[in-house]
């Protein structure tokens, strides 16, 4: 599904803010792998969604989705195949717009936009069914305004406007990370949820080494730009943080997993 | 001293009325602009006195009808504006000196077109007197000549604040205006929504100065001469509008209301101004005036927010 090809990524080259940031990174995706990414700060994790996404663009290698090879799409053009979920709640969403109107923008990834009527009546109805299976109650808040949802709310609605046009891929960057740990459980609940039902094809950045190992079918861990440890299947399943922190301090050298993987 | 306030107001009422209509236009393009794209546009002052140049030189110069010198007064507003978005997408330029660039280029290309500071429409055809050459003449119908001209304004203004309304509130509902909306609001989820904010932005900034052409245009066949300096200040006086809309009419959720609240807050705002003029008030003082009500309307809901953290804090 997704083939990464021997990936190079330096910021502020020959600066001495010089930092490289991906270093010949190779990966392969199946379809429907569902793939939890963990890692020190500053590993690389984002910046790999990121060079998927568009939002950087490689300094060298390659990037192929479902055949397509996408390193020198422009963002807009390849959010066609697509899902993402970012880390800020108020990233992921319109807030000046209504729920509705939000949804609707979703429901036209990859299509080309013209002067009918950006919301129709039958799409309406199925917004409602599609509300309803999150069980937030936001089915009868259609048109209130996705500025007035709390942070979890409105993540669980990126969520769903993100794979409202099967996606691809999703790409899920920390996405319950600033949200309290209730409404986190909630919100990765229903991507599992969401990802199943559909089969979908997902990578999810995580800094709870927990969440890595529950969620998921294969897991990656990532140092320096690089994949040290990649683990899926059976293995996974009998992983313990404790293995994970074990991994994490040889293959770095001794250096210690910094105190928000602890914590986790 | 009531009597004294009264004349003052009414005076002020009449002719306030089809210049804020006209100037209403104006304010309507700025909100593209700067509240839903949320891009200050300086563009604004350079696009406002190209459209009356524009219009004012194909009416005298060319013969042309005067309906027709407004939509060439559009498109030339449109284009000022898809300067301004290249220059500030494709190049990186800062919005706020995009938009001042343009600014500065368009009063040497006003100069040009009209090769001199000002142009007088004295005694041409303005979209005021083809309408006026329809009915019947002022005499024959019992009225002065001034009346049925403020009439004929009035009537012009209201019919071009309308079609302005309706052509947004349909091009708003649409699927690009709904992306062009959603682009002021969060790019980055524009981007990842599909749609190329780049070209959203150039085509608001187009929109914007295409009404604001409009307006200069308009402005300018009224008043019955195109000058270069007209758009001085267009920007704070469009904000003007906004403001003074948005606070008498508030609540209004609705995207039409919005507007029209607007159209309102033109108009009031025509009449503050001709209110403090008869009242005494020195012409070169006004652009102060202005920018002051501006700034105190756009730091209320801040002071506002600031009382009610102090009263917690008590």
């Amino acid at each position: 599904m997704l083939t990464i090809t021997n990936l190079y990524k330096t910021f502020n080259p020959g600066t001495i803010n010089e930092k490289i940031v991906l270093n010949g990174l190779e990966l392969k995706l199946e379809p429907a792998d569902f793939v939890t990414i963990i890692g020190g700060n500053g590993a690389g994790k984002s910046t790999v969604l990121n060079m998927i996404a568009g939002v950087h663009f490689p300094d060298e290698g390659s990037i192929t989705l479902g055949g397509v090879d996408i390193t020198k799409l422009p963002e807009y053009v390849r959010a066609k195949y697509l899902g993402r979920v970012f880390q800020d709640p108020m990233l992921g969403t319109a807030a000046d717009m209504e729920i509705e109107e939000n949804l609707a923008l979703a429901y036209r990834r990859g299509k080309k936009r013209g002067l009918s009527w950006g919301i129709t009546k039958p799409e309406k109805e199925q917004y409602v069914e599609l509300l309803k299976t999150l069980d937030l109650g936001l089915e009868t808040r259609l048109t209130s305004k996705v500025g007035l949802l709390s942070g979890g709310q409105r993540q669980a609605l990126t969520l769903l406007m993100s794979t409202l046009k099967n996606p691809k891929l999703l790409l899920l960057d920390e996405h319950t990370a600033a949200l309290d740990p209730k409404t986190a459980r909630k919100v990765l609940e229903l991507t599992e949820q969401i990802i199943t039902k559909n089969s979908l094809t997902a990578l999810m950045v995580t800094h709870n080494m927990k969440n890595a190992i529950q969620y998921g079918n294969r897991l990656i861990m990532m140092h320096e730009g690089k994949i040290i440890y990649d683990v899926s299947g059976e293995e996974k399943k009998k992983l313990q943080v404790s293995d994970l922190l074990e991994k994490f301090e040889n293959a770095s050298g001794g250096e210690f997993a910094n105190d928000r993987m602890i914590l986790a | 001293m009531i009597i004294k306030i009264a004349t003052a107001l009414l005076l002020a009422g009449v002719g306030a009325v089809w210049q804020g209509l006209f100037w209403a236009i104006l304010a309507i393009g700025v909100y593209i602009s700067f509240r839903i794209l949320d891009f200050a546009d300086m563009t604004s002052e350079g696009s406002f006195a190209l459209g009356g140049c524009v219009s004012a030189t194909v009416i005298v110069s060319w013969g042309w009808n005067p309906f027709l010198s407004l939509l060439i007064a559009v498109i030339a507003g449109m284009l000022s504006g898809v300067v301004t978005g290249l220059l500030h997408t494709k190049l990186k330029i800062p919005a706020i000196l995009s938009g001042i660039l343009s600014m500065i280029a368009l009063y040497s290309i006003n100069l040009r077109i009209m090769g001199q500071a000002n142009t007088s429409l004295l005694g041409e055809k303005t979209v005021i007197s083809e309408i006026k050459g329809l009915l019947p003449a002022a005499k024959d119908m019992g009225i002065k000549d001034s009346s049925l001209q403020t009439m004929v304004c009035i009537g012009l203004g209201l019919v071009f604040a309308l079609l302005v309304i309706v052509l947004l509130y349909w091009f708003f509902g649409t699927e690009i205006g709904c992306v062009l909306r959603a682009t002021g609001n969060n790019e980055a989820m524009v981007r990842a929504q599909g749609a190329n904010t780049d070209l959203m932005k150039i085509l608001g900034l187009a929109i914007g100065n295409g009404l604001i052409g409009l307006s200069g245009g308009l402005v300018t066949q009224s008043y019955g001469y195109a000058d270069v300096t007209i758009g001085v200040g267009a920007i704070v006086i469009g904000l003007a509008s906004i403001v003074i809309g948005e606070v008498v009419f508030r609540k209004r959720r609705s995207f039409a209301r919005k507007l029209a609240a607007i159209v309102c807050g033109s108009v009031i705002y025509r009449i503050i101004i001709a209110f403090v003029y008869q009242l005494g008030l020195n012409t070169n003082d006004l652009k102060l005036l202005t920018a002051v009500l501006v700034a105190v309307a756009l730091s209320v809901p801040v002071l506002k927010k600031q009382k009610v953290k102090v009263r917690r804090e008590v």
